[in-house]
């Protein structure tokens, strides 16, 4: 954009996100991005928690009673799937790092592959969760 | 194509080394957070809903403590690096840049460092 401004004419711009289909490629790689975002400020939970648990019962009591309030656990839903997603993707990746995986059919292929180990696994924490809970 | 000079090809040096040093250290937390956050779910699974004092007796134990440890050092390095990355991707103003990285850099570390004085706290 300074360059635009400097040479005073408006030069063709490469086509943005909103031209294309989405593509499992590319919605992947933004949510990878996405889910490690949204893992940073989950960490501030986890970081409480522990505080909590170190001051003493009362500061325990909020921190727990907030993370299994509905909102709590919702956010905890969310940080659960964006955990899975980012360490299966990741795994991709560093598959990627070491040079294989760059066949157009196994990108689709390790793309669902990831899609389907993270949803299952989030699916697999929340059962045994819940089912520990009521124990 | 040879690129480099005679000098530097004798004294066999090179770069200064550390080109790849932010993408290396991204994956080699990222490996070690493979084990790492399957420990950190699968230990979690067994605290939902836990007292105050069972979460306390967990962590007292020499294990858990230690790879909770584990866990804050290359989740908060590994959050620092990525973390950098976005910063740089979005924004644009250079003064800004900088503060947002410093900030979040020293935020990483100040948390991290919360996490460790909690687990230890619990522990000894």
């Amino acid at each position: 954009m300074a360059t635009e401004r400097a040479t005073g004419r408006s030069r063709p711009l490469s086509p943005h996100l909103q031209i294309y289909r989405p593509q499992i490629t590319m919605v992947l790689s933004i949510l990878h991005r996405g889910t490690g975002i949204a893992l940073s400020v989950g960490t501030l939970m986890l970081v409480w928690w522990l505080v909590a648990a170190a001051t003493g019962p009362a500061a325990f009591a909020s921190a727990q009673g907030f993370i299994t309030s509905w909102f709590g656990l919702l956010l905890l839903l969310g940080w659960t799937f964006a955990l899975f997603f980012h360490l299966c993707n990741g795994i991709r990746h560093l598959f990627w790092d070491a040079g294989h995986g760059f066949e157009i059919k196994t990108f689709y292929a390790s793309g669902w592959a990831v899609v389907a180990a993270s949803g299952g696994l989030t699916v697999l924490a929340w059962i045994i969760g819940l089912a520990g809970r009521g124990s | 194509m040879k690129m480099r000079s005679s000098l530097g090809r004798v004294r066999g040096l090179g770069s200064a080394k550390d080109g790849v040093h932010h993408w290396w250290m991204q994956r080699l937390t990222a490996v070690a957070l493979v084990p790492l956050a399957l420990w950190f779910v699968g230990s979690l699974l067994g605290q939902v809903g836990g007292s105050h004092a069972a979460v306390a007796a967990w962590l007292a134990q020499p294990c858990p403590a230690i790879v909770m440890v584990l866990l804050a050092i290359a989740t908060f390095y590994h959050a620092a690096l990525g973390l950098q990355v976005v910063i740089e991707d979005y924004v644009a103003n250079e003064g800004l840049r900088l503060v947002a990285i410093a900030v979040m850099k020293l935020a990483c570390f100040a948390l991290a460092t919360a996490t460790v004085f909690a687990v230890l706290k619990l522990a000894l």
